[in-house]
């Protein structure tokens, strides 16, 4: 009662004051808005003012290319060893599966391992680490792969994969030990994946590029640089909350610091790091699309050219390929780390029924078929009179869609175009640089301090004076419109799962499928429907950053303490009151976290938006990709970055705000 | 701090402290102090080695143990007792070393603890420390008996030896047939049982328990006290054994000690705290307790009088509530004799009368 008597007497005058600041800070920002447009420097810095960051870029980028030297060798002589060691591994898992090979000092060329081999081998796999559901779902999806012609592509995607997940697992777990145990080298470690995570990806594809060419490897570093960063967090994270008593047990039973790491910190660690290891496999498959624009073959480059040539049943196909492909892997990495985190002593009784260990059943499985093969070479390869092509059927669905559909997609479309999408993209266009940057700067000042609004000032006049604030406001609407769209949706979705078991049930399904697939095959429907422009990029945008909108809600409901909400309901509350006036505003610092990841994803989704020929900063790392302008991409990353970082910043600042005001710890 | 044992010098040695024991693990004038290094450097620095309790408190600090000195005896069982924020568990981690201390001095026998090399205290913990924790701190990942031969392993013993080793201490706490499993199928009582079993298996003379029975549930906290007291019986370590519940340190200890703010109140047998309460914080946990269940025959007799005809026998250090049926039901007074049945006093049923009205 006392905290509600001196808040009723305190809120008034504080809210006059805040009224009164905000309506000050408004009217010198209309000033700010007129004066600053008459003024390029302080509108839209043009040619003359503009700092020359890209061409420095390029410039230090040939100086590495061309002239450094370490003495002995030059910088590419070192990425040149760097990329011929990671094609070693990546040829031999090529040849055995995709290509074949000759064997050495001799003309005999020696089969791929067949189809039917790999499949079955797959699902002898899955049976023994998950059982029949898991021996299905590989089943299915291996199948799927050899029914639909996209077993060669399939198997190339999936050798680059199975190379470079190893090596990111290892490398993040090293990076994640290293910030772990030397607190100094954390502080380098930690803001370097900040902004890893922040630059779009199109960005690093491009000092990899210059500096490994263009080519499976490449495409294997940027993969291997992409998917790190995760696991680095999660070693941190994980080692950090290994329970204290077991680290002083440790102490007491006398473990060296090398004991300590490998015998309990780890393992105790592992449920953890398991996460970890999913998502380098995820994030990989995820950059299986991406990374074909440097040079991937496989599944990823079926995609992209049949994207670009508009055939949606070939981009369809290979685009489920590898969305099957991630599930089957996903799936069975955790079946595997349940597995090793539930061993019990049934275990006996499986070794009995079955006299072969696992790894030793999937190599038998893959011999017999290569010497099958080798007696009847015909066998080695799928059928193709039984190959099944779907592509006229959905081009001519999307036809019948388009015919009869059109004018309601279009209306819906057109309705959204002009009321909203176009008048927002005019003001934040029309608004000159120096009035934006000043009234983010302020909104920063307010929340934390001085520090925020300088680095939020520092970020906007980067981007003015790079001569991407136009394209980077462009972004800013697409991206808010999505986001707004995003949360209207996500949120009561999240609502409705934190507050039915059964709904959970669907809804979490969905939404777990919703991320393993790559964030191209987003484009693909959308395309179908809505044809290229922004009100498609809009709409994969929405899809791709729907799911943390939903799963933040829910978790951050469900994790209001039962004896608050019974406090509530002894009080008397409706469960709309409930909702309303106990969970949500508790629920608010996660939800807004929540809606940070959505603007994170939409931002990473925003780059990939540009095939879809958006006019944004996404589209000038692309150009800059596809003209190898190392400097120009750099920048315009960089860009996307800072719009990322001053999301997140301020989001970070408000939630940090509330979440005291609240009095939760 | 107050020895209460010194209070009372006229009285005969206790039977227990008749041969006096090594002392095991000693600590003198020992300080903890939070808070950055650099500052806490400085403070003991300019204080000397003894650091000053207003200068802590001005520079911000807290101190979580205050001059603490502590003489733990070969075989005896020295319970530290106090409230949470006492500045027990910052002690215990101190003498084990999981903590540095601040300032003061530290021995284990007659090596100096403070001075001991990383490698050293590696050695000292493989082969003479042992400790059970609150929250037992099982490795998850590791079977019963993986976890018990852990300690083993680490030295280097080689698998079948330390898994022997482990077998016997897992029959020790009675948990034979649940090698395999692993600690999430146990109980609590019995993950404790596990707790125990691994702190025992390198045989060490220095036992600390971090309060290993706080997490249970009260009917198996009793039986796990019990389990303890016929361990030790068969064992003979030397203990520091920690805990927040005053009952639990009476029915344990051979000495309690007890903390209050970072300081030792007072050190004495669970006898002494509760006849001779140093202070009114000592005297506040001592109220509830059953007096009969402490006070001894040597506290309670009175002089003995050889004239007077004796109903029979009482050792000196019986508890009353162990002799009160045999004196209650006759009206003459028993005498009560030391070990070598010398008559040092006699009690009459009045007396004990009047201690078990007090409850």
């Amino acid at each position: 009662m006392s905290i509600t008597a001196t808040d009723s007497t305190s809120r008034h005058p504080a809210i006059r004051s805040t009224t009164l600041f905000w309506g000050a800070a408004l009217a010198g920002l209309v000033v700010l808005f007129v004066v600053a447009s008459q003024f390029p420097v302080l509108d839209d810095p043009r040619r003359e003012f503009l700092l020359p960051f890209a061409r420095w870029i390029s410039d230090g980028m040939d100086f590495l290319v061309d002239d450094l030297s370490f003495g002995l060798f030059t910088f590419e002589d070192l990425t040149r060893a760097i990329a011929f060691v990671l094609s070693l591994p990546l040829l031999a898992l090529t040849s055995l599966l995709a290509s074949g090979w000759t064997l050495p000092f001799s003309e005999i060329e020696v089969a791929p391992l067949p189809w039917f081999a790999v499949v079955a081998a797959m699902v002898f796999m899955g049976w023994r680490i998950g059982g029949g559901k898991l021996a299905a779902l590989m089943f299915a999806s291996f199948a799927y792969l050899a029914i639909f012609d996209q077993w060669q592509s399939a198997m190339i995607t999936l050798s680059s994969v199975l190379v470079a997940v190893p090596i990111g697992i290892v490398f993040g777990l090293g990076l994640g030990i290293l910030a772990y145990k030397h607190s100094g080298s954390e502080r380098v470690i930690s803001p370097l994946l900040d902004l890893m995570q922040t630059v779009p990806v199109f960005a690093y594809l491009l000092p990899v590029l210059v500096l490994f060419g263009f080519g499976q490897v490449s495409a294997m570093i940027a993969t291997i640089i992409y998917a790190m960063p995760p696991m680095v967090r999660v070693t941190i994270v994980a080692l950090r909350s290994v329970p204290g008593d077991l680290l002083e047990f440790g102490d007491m039973a006398g473990c060296t610091a090398r004991q300590m790491l490998w015998r309990i910190e780890l393992p105790a660690a592992r449920d953890s790091l398991m996460v970890g290891v999913n998502q380098v496999v995820m994030l990989s498959l995820n950059m299986v699309i991406i990374a074909s624009m440097i040079g991937a073959g496989g599944l990823g480059r079926d995609v992209l050219t049949s994207l670009k040539r508009l055939a949606i049943g070939d981009a369809l196909e290979a685009g489920v390929a590898i969305t099957l492909l991630a599930i089957a892997i996903d799936r069975l990495s955790q079946a595997f780390a349940n597995r090793a985190r539930m061993k019990r002593p049934k275990r006996s009784q499986d070794r009995t029924r079955v006299p072969l260990s696992t790894p030793a059943g999937f190599v038998a499985i893959l011999l017999i078929g290569a010497l099958i093969t080798a007696l009847a070479p015909s066998l080695a390869i799928y059928p193709r009179a039984l190959v099944l092509d779907t592509g006229p059927f959905w081009d001519e669905l999307i036809r019948l869609i388009n015919v009869h559909l059109y004018d309601t997609l279009d209306a819906i479309k057109a309705f959204l175009l002009i009321w909203v999408m176009i008048p927002l993209k005019r003001l934040l266009v029309e608004a000159p640089w120096m009035a934006v940057a000043a009234g983010v700067a302020l909104i920063g000042w307010r929340l934390s301090g001085l520090r925020l609004a300088a680095t939020l000032f520092a970020m906007a006049a980067f981007i003015a004076f790079t001569g991407n604030w136009e394209k980077a406001m462009i972004s800013v609407y697409l991206c808010g419109t999505s986001v707004v769209i995003a949360c209207l949706i996500g949120i009561p979705i999240g609502v409705w799962s934190a507050a039915s078991a059964r709904a959970r049930g669907v809804i979490s399904v969905v939404i777990d499928t919703l991320q393993t697939l790559p964030s191209f095959v987003y484009l693909i429907p959308v395309v179908m429907l809505f044809q290229v422009g922004d009100f498609s990029a809009m709409i994969a945008i929405v899809l791709y950053a729907l799911a943390p909108a939903v799963r933040y809600t829910d978790h951050g409901l469900r994790q209001v303490p039962g004896e608050t909400i019974e406090a509530a309901t002894m009080a008397g509350c409706t469960p709309a009151q409930i909702l309303w006036r106990v969970k949500l505003p508790l629920a608010t610092p996660h939800i807004m976290l929540g809606v940070n990841q959505t603007i994170m994803m939409a931002l990473s989704m925003l780059v990939i938006t540009a095939l879809v020929g958006t006019s944004d900063l996404g589209q000038e790392v692309y150009i800059a990709l596809t003209r190898a302008n190392v400097g120009m991409g750099i920048v315009a990353g960089l860009c996307v970055a800072f719009l990322a970082m001053t999301a997140d910043r301020l989001i970070g600042a408000w939630a940090a705000e509330r979440r005291r005001r609240l009095h939760l710890a | 701090m107050i020895e209460a044992s010194a209070l009372k010098p006229n009285t005969e040695p206790d039977t227990r402290e008749d041969a006096q024991p090594a002392t095991k693990l000693s600590c003198r004038n020992l300080w903890k102090i939070f808070g950055d290094e650099r500052e806490v450097h400085d403070l003991v620095r300019k204080s000397g080695g003894v650091p000053d309790p207003a200068a802590i408190d001005r520079a911000g600090l807290s101190a979580g143990v205050r001059d603490a000195s502590i003489d733990v005896r070969e075989g005896e069982i020295f319970v530290i007792m106090g409230l949470s924020g006492s500045g027990k568990s910052t002690i215990i981690r101190c003498l084990s070393m999981l903590l540095q201390p601040t300032a003061g001095e530290l021995f284990f026998e007659d090596r100096d603890l403070l001075a001991c090399s990383r490698k050293e205290l590696i050695e000292l913990r493989r082969h003479k420390m042992g400790m059970v924790f609150q929250h037992f701190a099982l490795l998850p990942h590791l079977s019963v008996l993986r976890n018990v031969a852990f300690p083993l392993e680490v030295q280097g013993v080689d698998r079948a030896r330390s898994e022997e080793k482990a077998r016997e201490m897992i029959a020790l706490v009675g948990l034979e047939s649940r090698e395999e499993d692993f600690p999430d199928a146990l109980s609590g009582g019995q993950q404790q049982r596990v707790g125990i079993a691994r702190s025992l298996a390198t045989e060490p003379e220095l036992w600390f328990l971090d309060e290993p029975f706080s997490a249970l549930d009260p009917l198996i906290r009793r039986e796990m006290q019990d389990e303890f007291l016929r361990l030790q019986r068969v064992l003979h370590k030397s203990i520091v054994f920690i805990t927040h519940d005053f009952d639990e340190a009476i029915r344990i200890a051979d000495r309690i000690a007890i903390m209050n703010h970072g300081e030792i109140v007072q050190i004495g047998t669970p006898e002494d705290l509760v006849v001779r309460p140093a202070d009114a914080y000592v005297e506040e946990f001592t109220r509830a307790v059953s007096r009969s269940k402490v006070l001894s025959a040597r506290t309670l007799m009175e002089s003995h009088d050889a004239a007077a005809d004796h109903a029979g026998e009482i050792g000196a250090s019986e508890r009353v509530s162990e002799f009160a049926a045999r004196v209650v039901e006759e009206t003459r007074p028993f005498a009560v004799v030391d070990k070598h049945r010398r008559p040092i006093g006699q009690i009459s049923r009045e007396a004990v009368i009047s201690v078990l009205a007090e409850g």
